[in-house]
């Protein structure tokens, strides 16, 4: 019964992962960026929803709701100001940019709200007191976070294929990425739809920094930045660019760090994730469920 | 004959980067010996030494080779562990602390071009972003791995255990890494001279190889891989000798760094160090020795000297990033300057 645990908390963990990863994949997959700052927005997603719930009172949907709201906001802002200015530049120069923001991000967050860490509220021991419940006989435990966090998973990503699918934005979407130039001429306005990218990203990662610190409730200006870059590492595993690949590199990594630090050691975990990443690189750099993309001289 | 001028340029700055690295270690001698310079200020020096080793080393892979590397902290830790053992091993043996400092940055430079190696042979078969997070996976790996190590010695030889302290060490014995603790009670052995050698060799090393036939064939790689490709430059294996001679650079940088203290961790090369190493690289300019070397002096020494500003000294270093890359690849941006400062475009245009 302990490895049905295990496997649950990798669930609900890697069901984090792939939301964050959502982001990652957006954005790469539209504005070919590595994003090095969206782990840092879902420590600023989470600090949002605390203050709102532990200082303003606030019921924890409408403190999500705010969190996603400032996300967005941020996110575009980002966009707006370090990443449209840089359209035309090397992938290095973008990079270095992005991990310029993360850090400012970072040391932002740490004069605004100080480094001691602080304890995330657990919203369903204080609706229905209690935190799980118990499955045969006691033998396996499902936090109710676990259970929230792999359902708002599914529903987010059920939306976002119907939206990248169905709507004309989606369709917009996919056009950019596919080729950018030929987007515009088909008169598709490509930096409204690398904001709006950026803006999606972005609110997930609200709600992937509500869940991860309600399942890991130490919050800290650094809290966003492990995860942040284990989610581009599943979004990597599962194909960059490719939706489902992120829920599946998600899921895949999540269960991998549990089964990592249950079975082989608790020290060792990050390493494990890491080298997971290095393999998959290596075998099939294009990821899971990627497409193999040819370059052009 | 542009050919010509380039290469004017480049000896230039090389016997300019000689001159000052020469005269700051000269004048820095003489105020410490004559008690000008605080306590605080000569224990810097080392430190200085080290950061000025590791921004010239990653220079040499970002700047010249244009790969970014994350991960650069982890060749740090590894120099810095390897060679602290050696100068442990050898107390007994050699008299000669100066000796030791050698042998110990020695040890760590060739530990680093190791695993650099190692390390390499994947790395190096990717591009852009993918690599750049790939170092950064090994950098965190090696961190992991020496927050678990643990080396003892004693009479019968080294006691390697991991994840759990050798339980019978002999009388006499020493635990020399100490897993999550790191390196414990060593002497210090880092002197300013000794860092003042490290810095000339690796400089000298760098300018060597950037104006030979192997620093143009990186510099070609750099430019346009698929070109440079195409006329017959084997691109894998002078990116290696690049990234290998960086990753030894920055081994002989860790054991230089960690004798300096007689405690040191292995969390201290964690990722932020590896993003200091950046941002000393990208201030001093992608590229630039000389830009890279006083870079990393002064944003080592500032931050002791303006001790109430240190709240903010990370935000700043981050807006500075920031804008030193808007500045530098954004076209609005570089025609502001270029009205600004008169000539400038003139002198863009040479180069």
């Amino acid at each position: 019964m302990s490895f049905l645990n295990f496997l649950i908390s990798g669930i609900s963990l890697g069901s984090i992962y792939a939301i964050i990863a959502l982001g990652y994949t957006m954005v790469y997959g539209i504005a070919k960026m590595l994003n090095f700052a969206h782990g840092d927005v879902i420590m600023v997603g989470a600090y949002m929803c605390f203050f709102a719930c532990t200082k303003f009172d606030l019921p924890p949907v409408v403190g999500v709701i705010l969190a996603m709201i400032v996300c967005t906001v941020l996110g575009m802002t980002i966009e707006k100001l370090a990443y449209k200015p840089l359209r035309a530049a090397t992938s290095l120069a973008v990079l270095i940019t992005a991990i310029g923001v993360s850090y400012f991000l970072q040391n932002a967050a740490l004069l605004l709200w100080g480094s001691s860490p602080v304890v995330f509220p657990n919203f369903f021991k204080s609706v229905s007191g209690e935190t799980g419940f118990a499955l045969f006989g006691g033998e396996l435990r499902v936090s109710y976070v676990a259970l929230v966090t792999i359902v708002v998973c599914v529903i987010i990503m059920a939306a976002l294929s119907i939206f990248i699918g169905k709507t004309k934005m989606g369709k917009a979407m996919r056009a950019c990425s596919e080729d950018k130039d030929a987007a515009r001429l088909m008169g598709i306005n490509v930096d409204a739809t690398i904001s709006m990218t950026f803006a999606i990203g972005s609110g997930l990662a609200a709600v992937a920094g509500v869940l991860l610190c309600s399942a890991y409730p130490t919050l800290v200006p650094t809290t966003g930045s492990m995860p942040g870059i284990k989610a581009f590492t599943a979004a990597v595993f599962g194909g960059i660019g490719s939706i489902p690949g992120a829920l599946l590199g998600g899921l895949l990594l999540g269960v991998i760090e549990i089964m990592a630090k249950a079975y082989i050691s608790t020290q060792m975990s990050d390493a494990a994730v890491f080298a997971v990443l290095i393999i998959v690189l290596l075998v099939k750099p294009s990821g899971l469920l990627g497409k193999q993309v040819r370059e052009k001289v | 004959m542009k050919n010509v001028m380039v290469r004017m340029k480049t000896s230039r700055q090389q016997w300019i980067t000689y001159a000052f690295v020469i005269a700051a270690y000269i004048v820095l001698q003489i105020l410490s010996g004559q008690k000008v310079l605080s306590s605080t200020a000569r224990g810097m020096l080392v430190p200085i030494c080290a950061y000025v080793v590791m921004a010239v080393s990653l220079n040499l892979t970002v700047g010249v080779m244009g790969e970014l590397s994350l991960g650069h902290a982890g060749f740090m830790s590894v120099g810095a562990f390897m060679g602290t053992t050696a100068a442990v091993s050898l107390q007994g043996v050699i008299a000669s602390a100066p000796l030791r400092l050698a042998i110990a940055m020695a040890v760590g430079a060739v530990f680093a071009a190791v695993i650099g190696f190692l390390i390499g042979i994947p790395v190096l078969r990717l591009r852009g972003d993918y690599l750049a997070i790939v170092t950064l996976a090994f950098g965190e790996i090696i961190k992991s791995i020496f927050t678990n190590l643990y080396i003892g010695i004693d009479s019968r030889g080294y006691h390697i255990r991991f994840l759990q302290a050798p339980e019978n060490l002999e009388e006499g014995g020493k635990l020399i890494i100490g897993g999550p603790m790191g390196i414990g009670g060593v002497q210090k052995i880092a002197t300013f001279t000794g860092g003042f050698i490290l810095v000339m060799i690796c400089l000298i090393v760098i300018f060597h190889l950037v104006n030979s036939r192997t620093g143009r064939a990186i510099l070609a790689i750099r430019d346009n891989r698929i070109a440079a490709e195409s006329v017959g430059i084997p691109v894998t294996r002078y990116k290696m000798t690049a990234f290998v001679l960086s990753a030894s650079m920055a081994g002989a940088a860790g054991a230089l760094f960690a004798l300096n203290f007689s405690t040191i961790a292995a969390n201290k090369f964690d990722f932020n160090t590896s993003i200091l190493v950046l941002v000393l690289v990208v201030f001093g300019g992608l590229g630039n020795m000389l830009g890279s070397v006083i870079a990393a002096a002064l944003l080592t020494a500032l931050p002791e000297a303006l001790r109430s500003f240190a709240d903010y000294r990370m935000l700043i270093y981050a807006i500075v990033l920031i804008l030193v890359m808007l500045a530098t690849n954004n076209d609005d941006f570089k025609a502001l300057l270029r009205r600004v400062i008169p000539g400038r475009k003139e002198e863009r245009e040479d180069a």
